[in-house]
């Protein structure tokens, strides 16, 4: 029953949607195909969480993982990228095997509450990820942090024009 | 990325290489406002307002609207733009994660099989 049938083809990959549901939170979809527990699990033991957490394109490595995973437990993950390290945590407020974790972010004051839930249908899981931000503003600015780089990018060109101008004027 | 950034550059330059312009980027970044509210809050004539809002406008970074006798500015499609942009890449972190995730689940529940054990319900 459970032979492997080589001829098949691979089964389609399943999408990741993203979408900003309203102005504080972002919600991000994915199913697997496994059941629930797998899921779960590959989301709460460290060393399952450090093999995919950290895709090889993101160009960073995980130095350091600490997962406490149950009500109050903390959670702490230290990142390499160049020659910079960034720290990553919080606390688990929620812990329901194979069904909902949730999590602070507390690395800043800005930071979302995150709750994962994990719904099994037919042997597979459809993950959904809810990231609450305390305020609009707070998902812009973790948003179009980006967009603020570069206004910020503007405001050291226009010096340099400042000084280019005053320059030019004198000859 | 680095082609992407440089053509928004170039377009934008005249309109952002401006202090007062960037301050009603930021102002408008928080909630719409009329030209004359912006006038006030930068301690200048309508007028002026008026021609800074003006640029803005033409390099797509503020829409206006005018309803009855008040025109309301808004950060324009340019903005929008960089929000699609922002959830898309990072709508391909997330799916590079979950493509090593798919890898994780896949040997689990292998492993499980292997191990002979039955699956709860």
């Amino acid at each position: 029953m459970d032979a492997r049938r080589e001829s098949e083809p691979t089964p389609m990959k399943n999408r990741t949607t993203v979408e900003r549901k309203t102005e504080r939170e972002l919600v991000t979809t994915r199913t697997f195909n496994g059941p629930a527990r797998i899921v779960f699990e590959a989301w709460t033991k460290p060393e399952l969480f450090k093999r995919w957490w950290v895709p090889k394109s993101m160009g960073m490595s995980l130095l350091s993982c600490e997962m406490d995973v149950r009500v109050g437990g903390k959670y702490r993950l230290v990142f390499a990228h160049e020659a910079s390290e960034s720290t990553f945590f919080g606390s688990y407020l929620e812990v329901t095997p194979h069904s909902r974790l949730v999590w602070t972010n507390e690395e800043s004051d800005d930071g979302p509450v995150t709750t994962v839930t994990f719904e099994e249908k037919g042997g597979k899981t459809l993950l959904v990820m809810r990231e609450l931000y305390p305020s609009k503003e707070a998902l812009d600015a973790a948003g179009t942090g980006a967009a603020d780089a570069m206004v910020e990018t503007f405001a050291q060109l226009d010096e340099l024009l400042v000084t280019l101008g005053a320059s030019v004027g004198r000859s | 990325m680095v082609q992407y950034t440089r053509t928004r550059f170039d377009a934008s330059f005249a309109a952002l290489s401006d202090a007062t312009r960037r301050g009603v980027l930021e102002q408008l970044g928080r909630a719409d406002a009329s030209i004359t509210d912006l006038a006030d809050r930068f301690q200048m004539t309508l007028t002026g307002m008026k021609k800074h809002v003006g640029v803005l406008e033409l390099a797509g970074l503020v829409t206006t609207e005018k309803v009855g006798r008040v025109r309301t500015c808004k950060l324009g499609p340019r903005r929008l733009e960089e929000e699609a942009a922002w959830i898309d890449r990072y709508r391909q972190l997330w799916d590079a994660r979950f493509d090593e995730l798919d890898k994780v689940v896949e040997e689990l529940e292998q492993k499980e099989k292997v191990d002979g054990r039955k699956k709860r319900k």
